[in-house]
Parts: structure tokens; sequence; C-alpha cells
């Protein structure tokens, strides 16, 4: 089989293997993973930006928040229905990010992380001052007879599991497509050497706004669908935390991979989820995490394996 | 209260808040521009300050005094401790490459913040000041042409205290980088890392003091705020952002610029927080500090040849 083909197999497997999943998992684990997926959908987003144009971000909660944002206040306050909701919260992520994307690509390196984080704490803040209608970190619920899209009940729990699954599915292929492609390609020049890249006569800024609206708007689509599928839309989402996930996710799975978000959600979720049961320190394993993985594994796991057993792996 | 006295009152506070942020932020610029490392967990350090504090405190016991002197030595100590590890363990190992060290300062944080966090609890805990006694203040009464005391325009001599002690400090910090040989060759390595270790100055050792020494001065400023506010393990969060926004205004490892962007930031962030809500006060000062780094990189007073 060539690098292609196997490519192919790996993710068609894993969406086959999810699916499988469905019918097979007990109840507790089945509501984890469609969690995971949503997570691993926003994991994918941070990767196309972190990954592979090599620009780390510290505010992606910003864009994940805004999808989540925009699609339940239409919802609570619009009236909109379930499926319009969802693309206006993904609208929403995407004209945040082409904004943010134009002030903060004229920073590079350090600069660039802190622009990001500046601007997500400008946004967490921004929606607990306006906590009337967002109701801050309270947050508030949306109710289960809106939460439906063309008669499927999204609170059922397999109809929830395979609509995370579909969004899972849509993103990991869409992002293996594009890794495939011309523009893919160029994204990784940049991360390599962003000045060769501009001498063979890329646009480098054309190309890294293109990553940053794309990332922003796969990580809004996961908010929009986190916050449809789990009926529940709070600040604690816009939180510096939950723009530092997204990395250690990505970190532990392995940056620039297209599998390595997956992974590093799936690990890490449980991680967090088995150690919270024992201390409410839970965080502290993502900080031994971040440490550990900064010093011995800068590749993360699907990063290792690729080095590796396997050359071909996307 | 007319609008004379109150912001009188107003500008009090936040002297006090740009004091002790003038502290915080000064370890955070130092250790910037000694090691061009972004130094995440500073707020932390911040925080094992005030927690160190407490412990002291309450350990010692017979004196808020005696406490309190206590912890003005023990706190900066195990902070420093603390970041040598850290710098040790850590840092060093990845070479202070930029990217690297601000993930795994993050991981820093969130070890340094949950460890606190099983070992001294979620309370948030107060410490008792050395001494505290209200000072009423005058104001100018220009229609009856005389001098009379407003109801609630007053301080305390422990935040004139706080003002006062952060000035020393800086003034001693600004001896110790100036005039003595510990601070030329920490500006030596500032200036040339390379050169610096050409001549004989183990740099290494200089990162390590470097980054205790910024550790410490955050636990000093703890240290210092504690008896004001409390002592808590989430506390370390809004220090580091301030800081941050005091750094990258006043231009990232230029010392000087830090404490006049301190001054300014702290005394508008207490002001406005008088007048309008702190949330609203701290999206305008984010908002602010982003739209600096993205149009004018090199601070509002640094130079552009850095």
């Amino acid at each position: 089989m060539s690098a292609a083909q196997k490519s192919l197999a790996l993710h068609l497997g894993l969406i086959g293997g999810l699916f499988a999943l469905a019918f097979i998992l007990p109840t507790y684990h089945h509501g984890n993973f469609a969690r995971i997926m949503v997570l691993a959908t926003y994991a994918i987003g941070y990767n196309v930006l972190f990954g592979y144009t090599g620009l780390l971000s510290l505010g992606h909660a910003m864009f994940f928040a805004a999808g989540m944002y925009g699609m339940g206040l239409a919802m609570q306050y619009g009236g909109v229905p379930a499926l319009p909701a969802l693309f206006l919260g993904i609208i929403a992520a995407t004209i945040l990010a082409a904004v943010v994307a134009v002030l903060a690509l004229r920073t590079i390196g350090v600069a660039f992380m802190i622009v990001t984080l500046m601007f997500a704490q400008t946004g967490f803040l921004t929606i607990l001052y306006f906590g009337e209608w967002t109701r801050g970190d309270e947050g508030f619920v949306l109710q289960q007879k809106v939460r439906q899209i063309a008669g499927l009940d999204l609170s059922d729990p397999m109809t929830r599991y395979l609509a995370a699954w579909v969004l899972f599915s849509v993103a990991l292929l869409a992002t293996a497509r594009m890794m495939h492609v011309a523009f893919g390609g160029v994204l990784v020049a940049i991360r390599e050497n962003e000045e060769r890249t501009r001498m063979l006569g890329y646009n480098v800024f054309a190309h890294k706004f293109a990553a940053v609206v794309i990332s922003g708007a796969i990580a809004g689509a996961a908010g929009a669908a986190y916050g449809l599928l789990f009926g529940y839309v709070g600040a604690t989402f816009a939180s510096v935390q939950y723009s530092i996930f997204p990395l250690l996710w990505v970190l532990l799975g392995g940056a620039g991979t297209t599998i390595g978000p997956f992974i590093g959600a799936l690990f890490m979720f449980y991680l967090i989820d088995y150690s919270s049961g024992l201390t409410s320190a839970y965080m502290l394993i993502a900080g031994v995490a971040l440490v550990l993985l900064t010093l011995f594994a800068r590749a993360g796991i699907a990063g290792e394996i690729k080095r590796r057993w396997a050359p071909w792996l996307p | 209260m007319d609008f004379g006295p109150y912001l009188l009152l107003a500008s009090l506070e936040g002297a006090v808040g740009a004091a002790v942020l003038a502290l915080t932020a000064v370890g955070l610029s130092l250790v910037f521009g000694v090691m061009r490392v972004v130094n995440v967990a500073h707020g932390e350090f911040y925080m094992i300050g005030a927690v160190v504090a407490w412990f002291v405190a309450t350990t010692v016991g017979t004196h808020p005094a005696l406490g309190f002197i206590a912890a003005l030595i023990v706190a900066p100590l195990v902070a420093a401790i603390i970041a040598i590890a850290a710098d040790r363990l850590v840092l060093k190992r990845v070479n202070y490459d930029p990217e690297a060290t601000i993930v795994a300062t993050i991981g820093i944080l969130y070890i340094i913040q949950q460890a606190a966090l099983m070992g001294y609890g979620p309370e948030a805990r107060p410490v008792e000041p050395p001494f505290n006694h209200r000072i009423a203040l005058p104001w100018y009464d220009f229609q009856a042409g005389e001098w009379f005391y407003p109801w609630g325009l007053g301080t305390t001599s422990y935040k004139l205290f706080v003002i006062a002690a952060a000035i020393v400090l800086l003034l001693g910090f600004w001896a110790l980088m100036t005039r003595t040989k510990v601070g030329l060759i920490m500006r030596a390595t500032q200036l040339d890392w390379d050169m610096a270790q050409a001549f004989g100055i183990p740099v290494d050792r200089v990162y390590a003091l470097v980054f205790g020494f910024g550790a410490a001065l955050a636990a000093l400023a703890a240290v210092l705020i504690v008896p004001i506010q409390q002592a808590h393990y989430l506390m370390g969060g809004d220090p580091l952002l301030l800081s941050f926004i005091v750094v990258i205004i006043g231009g990232l490892g230029s010392v000087r610029g830090t404490v006049v962007a301190a001054i300014l930031i702290g005394m508008s962030d207490g002001i406005i927080s008088v007048f309008f809500t702190p949330t609203l006060a701290k999206i305008i000062a984010t908002m602010v500090v982003a739209l600096v780094l993205v149009f004018r990189p090199q601070g509002l007073f640094g130079t552009k040849a850095a």
C-alpha cells in the first residue's frame, strides 16, 4: 500500500471503529466518548494552527466560546432552531478568528502567544461583564425540547454519540484532505521556514490568515456542538484553562499528525477523569503532563510512533 | 462623598496596588530581560509568598509583627528555592527555547497551584497586619474655606507602609543592579550571553539566580499585600495578568519602563475599579495591551532597537 492509501485506511478505520463503539460501549464510557469526540474536534482545529502552521496560540478558548455562545445566545434569546444556531455559532467564531488573525499575525513568536492570550482573556472578561445575558460562570442550560435537529433529539445518548461522531469524522477527513493538497504543504513549509517560503513566492500572510480562520472555525464548530449536545453554555469554556487544554491534547497526542489530537484528547480525558475521582487537584495531572512532554516527548504519542515505526503516518 | 475626596481615596487604593504591582512586575521583567524567558508561572510564586506568609504568621503566632518579619524573610526564600529547582530541573533542560519554556511554565503553574490546593486548601485566609491604625484624611472645603474630615476618607498606616516599603525595595533593587558586581554580571548576561560566558561568567548560575530572584520579588510583594487581601490558592492569576500588561507596556525587558508602567497601570486600575467595575477595568487594560503588542511591540517606552 502507498502512504496515501495507508493513511486513508487509518482514518476510515478510526472512524469505523468509533462507529462500532457506539453500540458496544457501556453507558458511562459511551457518554465519555461522545464528549471526547467533540473535544478532539476542538483539538483538530487547534492542530491546524499549532501542529501544521507552527503558530502557538494560547487563546483558542475564545473561538470555542464564540461558537458556543453564538449558538447558545441565538437559541436562548433569538428562538433560533438548533441547526441554524449551530451555523450561527460557527460563523461567529469564523468572524472572530478573522479579526484576531488580522491583528495577532502582525506579531510573531512569543508576542503572538501573549496577544492571543490577552484577546482570549478580554473575551472571557467580556462574557463575565455581560453576565445578565451570558449568565457568567454560572452559565445557562439549553432546554431539551429545543435541542432537536430534524426531529432527532440530541439529548438522547445514541443520537448524541452519532452527532459527535459525524462532527469528528468530518473534521478529521477535511483536515487530512487539506494536508494532502498543496495548501497544507505550504502551511508546513511556513512552520519549517517562513523566510524561505516567502522567498519561493508564496503569500505567507494569506496562508497564515487562512490557517487561523480554519482553525478558529473548527474550534467554533466544536464549541457550538458541545453546547448543543450537552445542553450547557457557560463562561468556564472561555477561561484560560480551555485554551491550555487543546495545547495539552495536541502535544500529548502528537502535534502535526492527523490522529494526534484524538489520541491526546482520549488519554487526557481519562487521566483527568480518573484523577478527579482521587483528588480535587486534578489539574495537577495536566501540569505534570505538560512539563514531562516538553522535557521528554516533544513529538507526542503519534509523533513518537511516526518516528520509530511508521514514517508514513499522516 | 464629593468627587474630590473620592478621587483621593481611589488614588490611595491605586497607589497600594501600583506599589505591589511594581515589585511583582519587576521580577517578571528581570527574568524576561536576562533570560528571555516568559515566565507564565510568575503569579504562582506570588501566591506561594502569600501562602507561606500565612503559614509563618500562624506558626510564629506571638505578635503579628514578629510573624510578619519572619514571613518577609522566609516567603521569598521558599519561592526562590522552588524557582531555582524549576530552572534546574525543567527550563535548563529545554535550553530556554522560547516556546518550550512557555509550555513548561504553564505546567509549572498548574503544579504549584494544585499543590497549594492540596497542601493549603481552597479557603481564603487572612493574615493579621503587624500594625494597623486608621488615619482619617482632611479635605479642604472651598465654600466654607476650612479643612474638614469627610466621612469615609481615610487610609490605614499599614497601607502607607506598603507604599513606602515598595519604594525602598525598588530603590534597593535599582542599587543592586547598577552599583554592585552581581548587578553588573546580570546586566552583562542580559546584553550578550555568549560574550559573558567568554569572560568567565557562569551563565548557568546567573540564570538560576535571576529566576530565583524574580520569584522572590513576587513573593515579597505578596507578603506585603496579604494583610490587606487574603491568601488563596488561585490568587496568582490577577497579578500575572497585570504584570504581563505592565511589562509589555513598559517595553519587554526594560526595568525602568516596567516601574513607570506599573505606577500608570496600578493607579489607573485602582481608580477605574473604584468608579466603574473591576471587570471593565480589566477588559480595557487587556485590550489595550494586546493592541500595544500588535502596533508597538517595543512597548510604549521602549526603543526600537531591541
